[in-house]
Formats: C-alpha cells, sequence, structure tokens
C-alpha cells in the first residue's frame, strides 16, 4: 500500500484533532489494557509462558530454512501447494493466478495484515474480481473505503454511531438500521451471510504454519475464517516466512499468550486448523489448497539488528498500551503496522526514509516491551534505527546540530561550567518573579502547550562548591 | 551510623544542577543522614542520553567514557533520577559492547549506580524519613524509573512516614507524561496530549502536590498544570522527604536568595 509515513507529523496532528477518533481510543485503550492485566494475572505461569513462546521463536528464526522447506514437503503431501514470493507484486501475480483458475467473481477474505501490504483489495477489483472483506472490523473499514487502523481491531477508530450511520448508507435500508451493537453485529452478518455461498476462492492470513503437519492456523472471534476457508472451492493462504513453527504443540503455546496478550481472553473464540483440501471421506473443504509465502524483506532482518522483532505474533499489545499510539491512533504510522512493532518494522520493510518519524515519535517509555509476549526490545530496536537515521543524516539537521553541540560542550567540563551557569544566571534572573516562562526564545517546542519552569538561578556544582563541600577529585 | 561510611559519588545530573539544585541538596542531605559520606565530583556533567536516545551513539559513549572516569573511584554512584541512573546501569555496558576494555569499566560502575531512593531503601536500609509535609500528594512513576530499574515501592514506603503527608493514587501512575527527552520537542503535539492526560490525572485525585523522582517529568508535568492554571505543586520526591518541601515549588516564584540549606 502506498506509505504516508512522511507526513506522520500532519497525520499526527490530525489524529489529535478528530473528536470521534479521540473518544474511540481512550475508551479501546482503557479497556484492552485493563483485560490484558487480568488475564496476566490469572495465569500463574505467564512470565514463564512469554520465555516458552520466545524460546521457541527464537528457535525457528535460527533454522528457519529448515522448518519452512519441512512446512513446503507437508502441505506438498497434504495435496497443497506451497508458492515462494519474494516481492508483494509476485505474490499477487501468483494470488491472481490461482483466482483465473477458478474462474473467481467474488473473494471472500479473512482478516490479514499481508493483504494490507499486497494492497490486495485493489489489484483484484482492477482485475475484475470482487473482494469481500468477512471480519466485521475489516468489512466495515472496506465499506468505508478507509485502512485498519490496529491489526487485531482494524475499525477501532470508528465509534458505534458512524458505522450505524455507514451501514445505514451502505445497506440502503431506508434510514432504518441498528443502533445497538448487537443489531449491527446482527446486520453485517445477515449482508455477509449470502457473499460466503457465493465466494469463488477464500483468502485468509494465518497466525501460525506448522512445519510439522502443513497445517495453517487462524484465530477468529468470529468465526469468519471458517467460513471463508471452508465453502469455496479454493483455499488461498496468503503468510509471511515468520508465521511458521514446528510443530502443533508449539502453536498452542504461542496460543496461549496471544489471546491474552491481545485481549484478554484465555483463547480466541474459533481456532480453525486447515491441512490440505478436502479428503476423500471428509465432510466439507475445499478442492484447492494453496500457500503463498510472502518475504517482503523478512529475510534481509534475519541476522541483523532486528531479527527478534520477528518473533512478532501480531498480538497488539505494544500499541494497545502506547501512549503514543493512544493520542493519534493507528493511522498516523501511514502503512500497514501502527504502533510500537510498526515503528521497527515498517523502516525495516519499505526503508528509514519513508518511515524515520516513527522511531523517533516515542518517549521510550518502555510499556511496549514490558507487555509484549514476545520480549521484543522495542525502544532498543528503535534506537538503532535513530542511530541509522542520524548517520545518514535523514532527520532536521538542527537537531543534530543541537545534539553534537550539547555533546561538545558536555565533554569538556571546564567550559561546561562557565557557559551553563552564565545561562542559568540568566534565566534565573529572568524568571525570578513568576517563576516560569510562557514564552522562551527557540523553546516553541515546550512552550507552545506548557510553561517552562525558571531555573533557580545558580547551578547545584556552584553552590555546593561555595559552600566548602567538595571533596575528592580535582 | 556504620563505622566507616560509604563513600558515595553523586550524580547529580544535568538538569538538578542546572535547573534545580535544591534536589541535590535534598539528595546529599538524604545520603548522609543514611551514613554516606557524599562525594561530588566536579568533572561530571551529562549522563550522555540526549544523545544516546537521538541515535549519536559515538557522542554518547565519548560523553559516557567521562562519566565512567569520573565515578568509577566510588563504591558507591547515586543519581536523583530514574532515567540517569537507568542510562548508566542498563545502557552503558551495551554502549561500549564493542569494547572490551571500556565495558569491564562501564559493567563495574552500572553494578554500583544507584537511583536515589531505591538506594537509600534496598542498599542503606532506610525505612523512615524524618520529616513534614502538610498535604495530599500524588506520586507519578517515571518511566525508567520504573521499568529499567524497578522502582515503585520504595518511593512510597518512605513517603508513607512522612509527617502529615497523605499518599493519593493516579488512575494511571505508570503512564508515560509525555516528557522522553528530546521526544517532547521533537514531536511536541502527541507530547502535549499526553501531558495534558497526566494533568487531568492528577487533577482528578485532588492532590495538592504531585512528586516524583526525575526532574524531567516533572518539569513536563509542572509546566503543563501551570498553564492550565492548576493549583497543584510539582516537586521531586527528594525534596519531600529530605523535609525540604517548604522550598517554592517547581515553577513557582523564588523567595529570597538561593542557598544550600
Amino acid at each position: 500500500m502506498d506509505a504516508t509515513s512522511r507526513a506522520f507529523v500532519a497525520n499526527a496532528r490530525a489524529g489529535l484533532g478528530d473528536a470521534a477518533l479521540q473518544r474511540s481510543l481512550a475508551r479501546f485503550q482503557g479497556g484492552f489494557t485493563v483485560k490484558r492485566r487480568e488475564a496476566a494475572a490469572r495465569l500463574p505461569e505467564f512470565e514463564a509462558l512469554r520465555d516458552r513462546a520466545r524460546a521457541i521463536k527464537d528457535h525457528t528464526l535460527a533454522a528457519l530454512d529448515h522448518y519452512l522447506e519441512r512446512f513446503e514437503e507437508k502441505v506438498a503431501e497434504s495435496g497443497g501447494t506451497v508458492h515462494w514470493c519474494r516481492t508483494p507484486a509476485e505474490a499477487r501475480a501468483e494470488i491472481l493466478a490461482l483466482c483465473r483458475a477458478a474462474g473467481a467473481r467474488t473473494v471472500t477474505k479473512s482478516k490479514s495484515m499481508i493483504a494490507e501490504e499486497l494492497d490486495l483489495n485493489p489489484f483484484l477489483e482492477a482485475h475484475g474480481i470482487e473482494p469481500v472483506e468477512t471480519d466485521l472490523g475489516e468489512y466495515i473499514v472496506q465499506l468505508a473505503g478507509e485502512r485498519p487502523s490496529h491489526i487485531i481491531a482494524p475499525a477501532v477508530h470508528k465509534t458505534r454511531e458512524q458505522v450505524a450511520d455507514l451501514f445505514r448508507e451502505k445497506h440502503g435500508n431506508d434510514g432504518r438500521g441498528a443502533e445497538r451493537i448487537a443489531d449491527l453485529v446482527e446486520e453485517a452478518r445477515r449482508a455477509l451471510r449470502p457473499r460466503y455461498l457465493a465466494a469463488d476462492v477464500g483468502i485468509t492470513g494465518a497466525n501460525f504454519l506448522v512445519a510439522e503437519t502443513g497445517s495453517s492456523v487462524v484465530v477468529t472471534n468470529e468465526g469468519n475464517a471458517d467460513l471463508t476457508q471452508l465453502l469455496p472451492r479454493t483455499h488461498i493462504v496468503i503468510a509471511t516466512l515468520e508465521k511458521v513453527v514446528p510443530t502443533l504443540d508449539d502453536a498452542a503455546t504461542l496460543m496461549r499468550v496471544l489471546a491474552r496478550s491481545a485481549t484478554g481472553q484465555e483463547f480466541s473464540t474459533y481456532t480453525t486448523v486447515s491441512t490440505g483440501p478436502r479428503r476423500p471421506g471428509d465432510a466439507d473443504g475445499p478442492a484447492a489448497f494453496h500457500v503463498v509465502l510472502l518475504d517482503n524483506g523478512r529475510a534481509r532482518m534475519l541476522g541483523s539488528p532486528f531479527q527478534d522483532a520477528l518473533r512478532c505474533i501480531k498480538c497488539g499489545a505494544c500499541m494497545n498500551h502506547c501512549p503514543v499510539y493512544g493520542a493519534v491512533g493507528g493511522h498516523a504510522y501511514g502503512w500497514v503496522y501502527p504502533g510500537p512493532i510498526g515503528a521497527v518494522l515498517t523502516p525495516n520493510l519499505i526503508g528509514l526514509e519513508e518511515a524515520r518519524h516513527l522511531p523517533e515519535a516515542s518517549s521510550f517509555c518502555g510499556r511496549c516491551e514490558e507487555v509484549c509476549p514476545m520480549r521484543i526490545p522495542l525502544p532498543a530496536m528503535m534506537r538503532v534505527l535513530r542511530q541509522t537515521a542520524f548517520e545518514r543524516r535523514l532527520g532536521p539537521a538542527a537537531a543534530r546540530a543541537g545534539i553534537r553541540a550539547w555533546a561538545w560542550l558536555a565533554r569538556r567540563p571546564a567550559l561546561y561550567r562557565p557557559a551553563t551557569g552564565f545561562a542559568v544566571r540568566l534565566l534565573g534572573a529572568l524568571g525570578r518573579r513568576r517563576g516560569r516562562f510562557r514564552r522562551l526564545p527557540l523553546a516553541r517546542g515546550w512552550t507552545v502547550a506548557r510553561d517552562m519552569p525558571a531555573p533557580e538561578g545558580a547551578t547545584f556544582q556552584a553552590l555546593w562548591r561555595r559552600r566548602g563541600r567538595q571533596w575528592g577529585q580535582r | 551510623m556504620p563505622a566507616t561510611r560509604r563513600r558515595v559519588g553523586l550524580f547529580v545530573t544535568c538538569l538538578v544542577d542546572l535547573f534545580r539544585p535544591t534536589v541535590g541538596f535534598a539528595a546529599a542531605a538524604l545520603l548522609e543522614r543514611a551514613g554516606c559520606e557524599v562525594v561530588v565530583p566536579a568533572a561530571q556533567t551529562c549522563c550522555g542520553q540526549p544523545a544516546y536516545n537521538s541515535g549519536a551513539r559515538g557522542h554518547a559513549k565519548a560523553i559516557a567514557r567521562a562519566a565512567v572516569a569520573a565515578f568509577e573511584p566510588f563504591a558507591a554512584t547515586v543519581a536523583p533520577s530514574g532515567s540517569c541512573a537507568g542510562m548508566i546501569r542498563r545502557h552503558y555496558p551495551a554502549l561500549f559492547a564493542d569494547e572490551p576494555a571500556w565495558a569491564e569499566r562501564a559493567e563495574r560502575l552500572a553494578a554500583r549506580t544507584f537511583e536515589l531512593v531505591s538506594f537509600l531503601t534496598d542498599e542503606c536500609g532506610v525505612s523512615e524519613v524524618d520529616a513534614r509535609y502538610e498535604d495530599t500528594a500524588a506520586y507519578h512513576d517515571s518511566c525508567s524509573g520504573l521499568r529499567e530499574l524497578g522502582v515503585r515501592a520504595q518511593p512510597r514506603r518512605l513517603l508513607a512516614t512522612v509527617e502529615g503527608l497523605r499518599l493519593a493514587e493516579l488512575a494511571a501512575p505508570d503512564v508515560c507524561c509525555g516528557f522522553g527527552g528530546t521526544f517532547c520537542v521533537k514531536y511536541p503535539d502527541v507530547s502535549a496530549r499526553m501531558a495534558a492526560d497526566k494533568a487531568a490525572d492528577i487533577r482528578a485525585t485532588g492532590a495538592g502536590t504531585v512528586l516524583a523522582g526525575d526532574l524531567g517529568c516533572l518539569f513536563n508535568i509542572a509546566g503543563r498544570l501551570s498553564r492550565e492554571g492548576a493549583p497543584v505543586r510539582a516537586r521531586h520526591v527528594a525534596e519531600v522527604l529530605a523535609g525540604l518541601g517548604d522550598r517554592p515549588a517547581i515553577g513557582e516564584p523564588a523567595r529570597g536568595p538561593l542557598s544550600g540549606r
């Protein structure tokens, strides 16, 4: 998808000024953080489970080629096909070929962030194939002509009232229309049911690919992935390389931390394991089973300082707990993945030139790392990206010059003392009467929304020495 | 008082040194009362965190080398800041990962570097203070102290022994106030919104004072509260613990000449 990460500052301002968005964000972040904390507290071994989950992914990533090849073998044994794709363009071409082979006119889709990376919906539409999103949030976002703003709650930026208005407009129900959430869900179900039955191809994402069985595993709370993959003649799974895990047991361990971290549930409502196409004697299932396995920059992250980010199981806990995400919303980040994981993935996948703001726009409060079930050191990774940006001079020159000047002065105590002492005396004298400044030259970033407390007027070092309390060094 | 006094290097931090010496004197007083000999190395300036977090690793290293040299003679290095103590304790070793000789020195210093309040309780066994402060105070957990150093219970434990002080808990004491070092001026809109949320949380408790262990956060919070015209005083926790809570609060007009005690 076309990125607007470069415009983060303007995007953020738009988000901050959107009253409906602000109401939605406040409600959702409050709810998810409490639910996660309660779910973690209910499970005494939760912290140990996080360690096991991390170990599973570390082990897999260290032997990724082995597990991917094993996965492919097992998919082939069960009658399916794996399509290796390096780039979004290759993946789109592969998916289009599969759709055409199935004579597809409509395609149902369950939630997939990889489809967003591929910009799949506009591509299919351009080729005369109608994609129908079946996850409620994705369905809302598709109807509205928008993009997901969260990886597990795509329409979290919309209020109930906005959704009601949207449904009234798009479902053409004469201005009647549901108002309660349960009624909105029912209305979406009614609209979607015939689409499931009419679809020629079902496309799902995958939470996990299981190497020992060649299975894909999808979790949902709506059961929409089941209908998407069971009813059409062809089932296409789209997933990236790092989704593979060695065994079904491993997938089960990861699912135990996934739902708790994401929504605070013990387990998602539906967990669907698909292994190959329908076999003789099966009650249902597709006639063809394909896995489009996409790299799109992941292989490059292996062996880099960002390898650990590939442990991500896309639970969304980092953004649920991020105060920056909570302030600006997901669209501000300008590409597929918002929040702290987006601040690490986006520069890696589409380039630091486009996405340099994302790792900068963090106060490094560390809440993301604290709640990440896979213990990904997100702030440390953002710091590495800032280092690259600094070295490649991507940010404003004035900021770099400021840091260089401060560092130069801080290394020279004999100069630092008189220089800072003078500045502090001056500011202290100017601010003495009010105790604070409402405006200060060169400090607009600070004073635009808060006062600057005045310094007390002398440095601690000077006062301490004047009192004859200086021992030791020099 | 122990027979041999522990010789402590006070890493006063650049913000305390330049903006609020009162915190430095409060820290020195608390350390001395806990039986430490307090030394303030004249060679100290900054821990290097602004450079480090801006991606200027080379500059951060240069500053860190000077700090390591200035503080390695001491039995302990103590800072009235979870952020600067966290920088030395958690990040100096990583900063020198590619220079074994410096890494070893950095690790030795890191192991002996502490945030002030947790040093008092956990290393010196201080369980109460002799101080009085008549107000309800809300305590904000600064992110670095909380998440890098595990400072949470210690300040609350000591504040509970301050005569006259009633502690009020914020609804979200562990959510960032929006300071974040250079973040607050690079992304002022986002930072301002976070500061406004924090100010709203503080005002909702009805507390007359907000306390924290980091001057950066406190300046941000105090600046936002005063811009809103809220009658809430902001102070470093060390000031109240040391009995210096009668000084003008952060951002209040000065009264008389500034002195150590």
